[in-house]
């Protein structure tokens, strides 16, 4: 063996070892950024203009709803109220008529209620549970099943609109607030099950695994392993829920019967119904306290879902 | 007597804590497992190693019974467990990815399964107590997962599977999330729980380094059959194919190829192998010849050796405790790992030589060792 070392190779002193000083005047450190810059002014300008723009027609409900109807008839409605006044808000509440009676928003507002909370935790319940079967519980042509229920997604409302009355007639729950609540957790379920599917099979699959080792069973897996780390996708499938029952319109005014209708439906009926003078202050009211709910869900959900989704970051 | 050992098969079990007879796995036309059999003997530790894809992670999944076999019988202590939930098969098992309950603390990850076991209460505080103490998991009891370090996480996870009281452990790659530093810690202190426990364990990895260092026996895997299954010494030196050969060691066994005349074997270089302990004869003459690179001499200690040949330097890899020098004989690459206090340049002619009796010879054709 050649024990030959290679020359020169210890000879001079490491070159980085001591502080050195700034070898120029020149660029150093952090690059230096211009806070108003005609690029910045243009995109805040332009982020102005729009929101502006959107907000507009809000600003001018508002206003007129606090509005009495004499000022109203005066013009000027970007203005705001010389004298502000909530009588409209408590008549589009309580005392607004339909046609048939005049007990205002507030019947239609609890009908509502009735609807959203049965049909929300029913939905999400029985699509959680598919999801979660599809995803863990694979079974023979599951996956025609889900094609199938994701098939129903795509089908318009109008097609099964008669069919479904003629069913809810035969059950005997046409008109009710039971019928409304079926058809809204049906027409939820090829969404909300696709939205759990994807989440669950996003979990890792050794967790599942593990809890089978564990001993724990269908029910156990699913309460006490996945159901516990899912917080972010119940707080959207909530807000899709609620948000989507509340609005909607549709299935309201065909499924219900003025006694049951719900707040949408209600609303309607209270701008629409032609009785004398048209009282611009009280539909602006009722259609703010009907836009409210998913209003509120919206603020209160943004802060659980972030919430969530951090609760959710964990990698066990 | 044959008769008789299979009129009661309980005492062909003797001493064998998981069993696998005929197991196969096919998803509809793609053979996962063929007509695999392995026995693992009580107390073992059993690694399965193989590249990814050969079937290693799935036959474990299917010892734990989250994998249904498609043909086949598994055993367990004596028991027939083929049809079995995964609870039911007296196994623990440890995750690569640790899967541990994110939304529990360490004591709830610990006593989940026996609380769906429905192991009394003062039980189950006995048996957390007691493997907290074995792992050193007492200071993180009331934590959850996510404020627990990867290495930390692991030893939860093995926690989970030591106070499940049971006769034999699976572990599907638990090292390898974690860096290396900590890999190499933890692989010592599954040793020593292996020592303490005295359990069976079958412990599935691609890291043949692992493997060598826990093994009691490695099975070799490839395409769903086992290559070979031997003790890591034997696997080293006396590799049953030329896959085995060419996979375990690093850097892997030379291969060259040539013919084999008598006991002159005629290839890159000329070698009289008589000394070498041959299988069996070889049928063809086609033969491959695997030499390791630590099994190569150079300079004075070469000239002793029956084979010797010059080989021209190409590239010298230093590495501290050894050096790798990749050489060319012919038109033959030819690795040689030196020690890292020998001086070696490229360009320079080495002399090499080596002992028949630390060779492999494969049949060219079979690829299995002569």
């Amino acid at each position: 063996m050649s024990d030959a070392a290679y020359p020169a190779a210890a000879a001079a002193p490491p070159r980085s070892a001591a502080p050195r000083g700034r070898l120029l005047d020149g660029p150093a450190g952090l690059a230096p950024t211009r806070r108003l810059s005609g690029k910045r002014i243009m995109i805040y300008g332009g982020l102005l203009i729009f929101s502006a723009y959107y907000l507009l027609p809000l600003w001018v409900m508002v206003m007129t709803s606090l509005k009495g109807m004499p000022e109203i008839r005066m013009g000027n409605i970007f203005a705001p109220p010389v004298e502000i006044t909530f009588e409209p808000w408590v008549k589009a509440w309580s005392s607004a008529c339909t046609g048939l009676n005049c007990d205002g928003l507030s019947r239609g507002f609890w009908n509502s209620v009735a609807i959203v909370i049965p049909a929300t935790i029913l939905s999400i319940a029985v699509a959680a549970v598919n999801g979660y079967a599809l995803v863990n519980w694979r079974f023979k042509g599951s996956e025609v099943f889900f094609t199938i229920l994701i098939f129903g997604a795509f089908i318009p409302y109008q097609v099964m609109i008669y069919p479904i009355v003629i069913i809810l007639r035969e059950i005997g729950l046409m008109g009710s607030v039971w019928g409304l609540v079926l058809v809204h957790v049906v027409f939820g379920m090829p969404i909300i099950t696709l939205l759990f599917r994807n989440y669950f099979s996003s979990l890792p699959p050794e967790l599942f695994k593990a809890a089978r080792v564990d001993g724990a069973g269908f029910w156990g897996i699913f309460l006490r392993v996945l159901v516990p780390m899912s917080l972010p996708i119940f707080t959207v499938a909530v807000i899709l829920q609620v948000t989507g029952i509340w609005n909607d319109f549709l299935f309201g005014v065909i499924y219900t019967r003025p006694e049951s209708y719900p707040m949408t439906v209600q609303l309607n009926n209270i701008v629409n119904s032609v009785q004398g003078v048209r009282e611009y202050n009280v539909n602006m009211a009722a259609t703010l306290l009907t836009g409210l709910v998913p209003l509120t869900i919206y603020f209160l959900s943004g802060k659980l879902f972030v919430r969530g989704i951090a609760a959710g970051a964990v990698k066990g | 007597m044959a008769q008789a050992l299979r009129a009661d098969p309980r005492s062909e079990l003797d001493g064998v804590s998981v069993s696998i007879r005929d197991l196969s796995l096919s998803y509809g036309a793609v053979e996962v497992l063929g007509d695999l059999n392995l026995d693992v003997n009580d107390g073992e530790f059993l690694v399965l190693l193989g590249a990814s894809g050969c079937g290693k992670s799935t036959l474990l999944n299917c010892i734990a019974g989250l994998q249904p076999a498609t043909e086949g019988q598994i055993f367990i202590s004596g028991k027939n467990v083929t049809w079995a939930e995964p609870s039911e098969r007296g196994i623990g098992m440890v995750f690569q990815s640790y899967a541990l309950y994110p939304q529990m603390t360490v004591e709830g990850n610990l006593s989940f399964g026996l609380k769906n076991a429905r192991v009394p209460k003062g039980e189950i505080a006995r048996r957390i107590a007691r493997a907290a103490s074995t792992l050193q998991l007492e200071p993180l009891l009331k934590r959850k997962p996510a404020a627990l370090s990867g290495g930390q996480r692991q030893r939860v996870a093995i926690g989970r599977a030591l106070v499940r009281d049971v006769d034999v452990f699976l572990f599907d790659e638990p090292l390898s999330n974690l860096d290396a530093k900590l890999r190499a810690e933890l692989r010592v202190e599954l040793k020593r729980l292996h020592q303490s426990l005295g359990n069976t364990m079958i412990y599935v990895t691609h890291d043949q380094i692992e493997a060598m260092t826990l093994a009691d026996r490695i099975a070799i895997m490839r395409g769903g059959k086992i290559q070979q299954l031997a003790t890591p010494d034997d696997i080293y030196r006396r590799p049953a194919n030329l896959y085995v050969a060419g996979f375990i060691g690093s850097p892997p066994m030379n291969l060259l190829p040539g013919r084999l005349e008598g006991n002159i074997f005629h290839g890159p270089l000329v070698a009289d192998v008589t000394g070498y302990d041959f299988t069996t004869r070889p049928r063809g003459a086609e033969a491959v010849l695997g030499i390791r690179p630590e099994h190569v001499r150079t300079g004075e200690a070469a000239a002793a050796l029956p084979i010797q040949a010059q080989a021209l330097v190409e590239v010298v890899e230093p590495m501290g405790a050894d050096t790798l020098v990749w050489t060319r004989l012919g038109d033959t690459p030819f690795r040689v790992r030196l020690d890292g206090e020998d001086r070696v340049r490229a360009g320079q002619v080495l002399s090499i030589g080596f002992d028949p009796a630390s060779l492999s010879l494969f049949d060219a054709a079979t690829e299995t060792r002569i």
